[in-house]
């Protein structure tokens, strides 16, 4: 554990990051600054509320439970809708890969849905589901589920065909190939299509909140992460919006170095 | 054959005859006569080595006879069996005969023990553990001792190529069917390849059917050579080489290798030459 951290400080790549990190704040700093230090407004950058004022508005939101509310409101809609677009898109996926006639009936269809952008479907989803909830995650499901399904399916279509052939040799049934052959060499797609669709989620679900008013859940004000961005800039709170901006860029990595280490997790063999 | 060559269980299995196969392939109506009249006796526990440019149908005939591919008339037998012939012009794909990729086909999601493993398994005549044992046994012959938990990527692309051909042994098959395996290999890789395949040869006294475009491969290997013309396909001349077994690679050098080779290249050459103005690429 200690060397780890020991490797992390030292190490050439997160010294560079770190850095990089440092003197893009102090330059934001700087330009945010502009106007009191130097008497004149940086253009554009110079609006934005200063990191060290964002810093100081982000501190008694720690330990507000309404922030943190947020986050899981947020994170529940997008592992909703991203768990619900594996479980679906990639059975789908499979399916249109090894089943001709299921190919030809369904594909046309899912190649003319698959350009309209999860956010047009909002309004449509706020008439079809109940409830604002229900929506979301709706939208959120469909950010993710066309890029699993067409990352499914040419991961299953660009199999080598000489895989096949040694399996049938060496006496495998159709099941047998599906199993051993068609699911394991599909794996790799797999987790190229969720993590992908996880950053594409995240997109969705703040917007989806933005547009729908958060939801229902959250005792009734609504909530999430885009709602909170949103709410704050109707309030006029601007270094709240900052907050809200970067604590998405955090849940988005969290979440992908999660898929990605899952990912890489089940396709060991691909790493040379 | 030399004495110290054991007696073998696969003794007497894996004759194939080949009896005037024709095979046509037929894209957008142009008509494309692959194999012609093809006929072809291989002995049982024989290494009969296919000659030809590359694209001249010599995979063709090794699809026919693994079951990947139909023909369009005369008849494939082995042992007596008919595999494809008149009413049945695609043979059964079967663990009886495995073929070996020229690009290799070990399962890259897979450790080399269970590739070794996959056929037995699918088979399912005998337990886990015994065909453990039987993997790490037939690896050890080989040695491939110590790469059961790489997976295939992990490999040179020498080791890959045992690999494969230790995993097709593994079926107990009657012939192995070989596609080209070392052409992607350079030439001193190649030749330890050589070695080891015959080694391992000796030990299972497995019919070879070996494709190959290199001259010098198919004498060193083979004990039938099989000149085949150009597409379409058929044996141009069938020599058989009369230089003992075990050969080590300095046979290559020995009087009767050369003489072999100056016999036989003059017909290889030609028909190279007759592909390449026919245009012709992979086949």
């Amino acid at each position: 554990m200690i060397r780890s951290v020991q490797k992390f400080f030292f190490n050439r790549s997160s010294r560079r990051a770190t850095i990089a990190i440092i003197v893009f704040l102090l330059f934001w700093e700087i330009c945010s600054r502009s106007l009191g230090w130097f008497g004149f407004q940086v253009p554009w950058i110079g609006k934005i509320p200063a990191p060290s004022a964002v810093i100081t508005a982000w501190i008694p939101l720690l330990s507000d439970s309404g922030y943190w509310l947020s986050w899981y409101l947020s994170a529940k809609r997008v592992f909703t809708g991203f768990l619900v677009a594996m479980i679906l898109g990639i059975p789908f996926g499979l399916l249109l890969a090894i089943n001709r006639t299921a190919y030809g009936i369904m594909f046309p269809t899912f190649e003319v849905l698959r350009p309209i952008p999860p956010l047009a479907w909002v309004p449509a989803a706020i008439i079809f589901w109940p409830t604002a909830e229900m929506s979301i995650a709706f939208v959120t499901f469909l950010g993710a589920f066309y890029t699993i399904v067409i990352n499914v399916l040419g991961g299953a279509q660009s199999i080598d065909q000489r895989f096949f052939q040694a399996a049938r040799s060496m006496g495998s049934s159709q099941w047998d190939i599906f199993k051993r052959i068609v699911l394991p060499a599909t794996v790799p797609s797999i987790a190229v299509g969720a993590s992908v669709g996880m950053g594409i989620t995240w997109e969705v679900v703040v917007a989806a909140e933005m547009i729908s008013g958060g939801g229902s859940d959250g005792g009734g004000k609504g909530g999430g992460l885009g709602f909170f961005i949103w709410d704050s800039y109707l309030g006029g709170s601007y270094q709240q919006i900052v907050v809200g901006m970067i604590s998405i860029g955090i849940a988005g990595y969290l979440s992908s170095s999660l898929i990605r280490a899952l990912g890489d997790h089940f396709s060991k063999w691909t790493r040379r | 054959m030399n004495e110290s060559i054991k007696a073998n269980p696969n003794m007497g299995r894996g004759q194939i005859s080949i009896d005037n196969v024709v095979k046509i392939y037929d894209p957008d109506g142009a008509a494309v006569m692959a194999v012609d009249h093809c006929s072809l006796e291989i002995a049982a526990g024989e290494i009969c080595m296919i000659v030809g440019p590359s694209g001249c149908g010599k995979t063709t005939l090794l699809n026919a006879i693994a079951g990947f591919h139909s023909i369009n008339s005369g008849s494939i037998t082995m042992d007596g069996q008919m595999l494809c012939g008149p009413g049945k012009p695609q043979a059964t794909p079967g663990s009886d005969r495995i073929v070996v990729f020229q690009n290799g086909a070990l399962f890259p999601w897979k450790n080399v023990l269970d590739n070794m493993m996959f056929g037995p398994v699918m088979a399912g005549k005998m337990g886990i553990k015994e065909i453990k044992e039987k993997a790490f046994s037939m690896m050890a012959d080989a040695g491939l001792s110590g790469t059961e938990n790489n997976f295939p990527g992990e490999l040179s692309s020498g080791v890959r190529r045992r690999v494969e051909i230790v995993r097709a042994l593994m079926n107990d098959p009657s012939v192995l069917l070989l596609d080209e395996p070392y052409r992607a290999l350079d030439s001193l890789t190649k030749s330890v390849m050589h070695e080891a395949l015959l080694d391992i040869y000796y030990k299972n006294k497995v019919t070879i059917f070996f494709i190959t475009h290199d001259l010098q491969e198919a004498l060193f290997l083979g004990n039938k050579v099989a000149i085949m013309t150009s597409r379409p396909c058929k044996p141009k001349k069938v020599l058989t080489v009369d230089i003992p077994y075990p050969r080590s690679y300095r046979v290559v050098t020995d009087q009767r290798f050369r003489d072999l080779m100056e016999e036989t290249s003059e017909l290889v050459h030609e028909e190279a030459k007759k592909s390449f103005a026919a245009g012709e690429r992979e086949g």
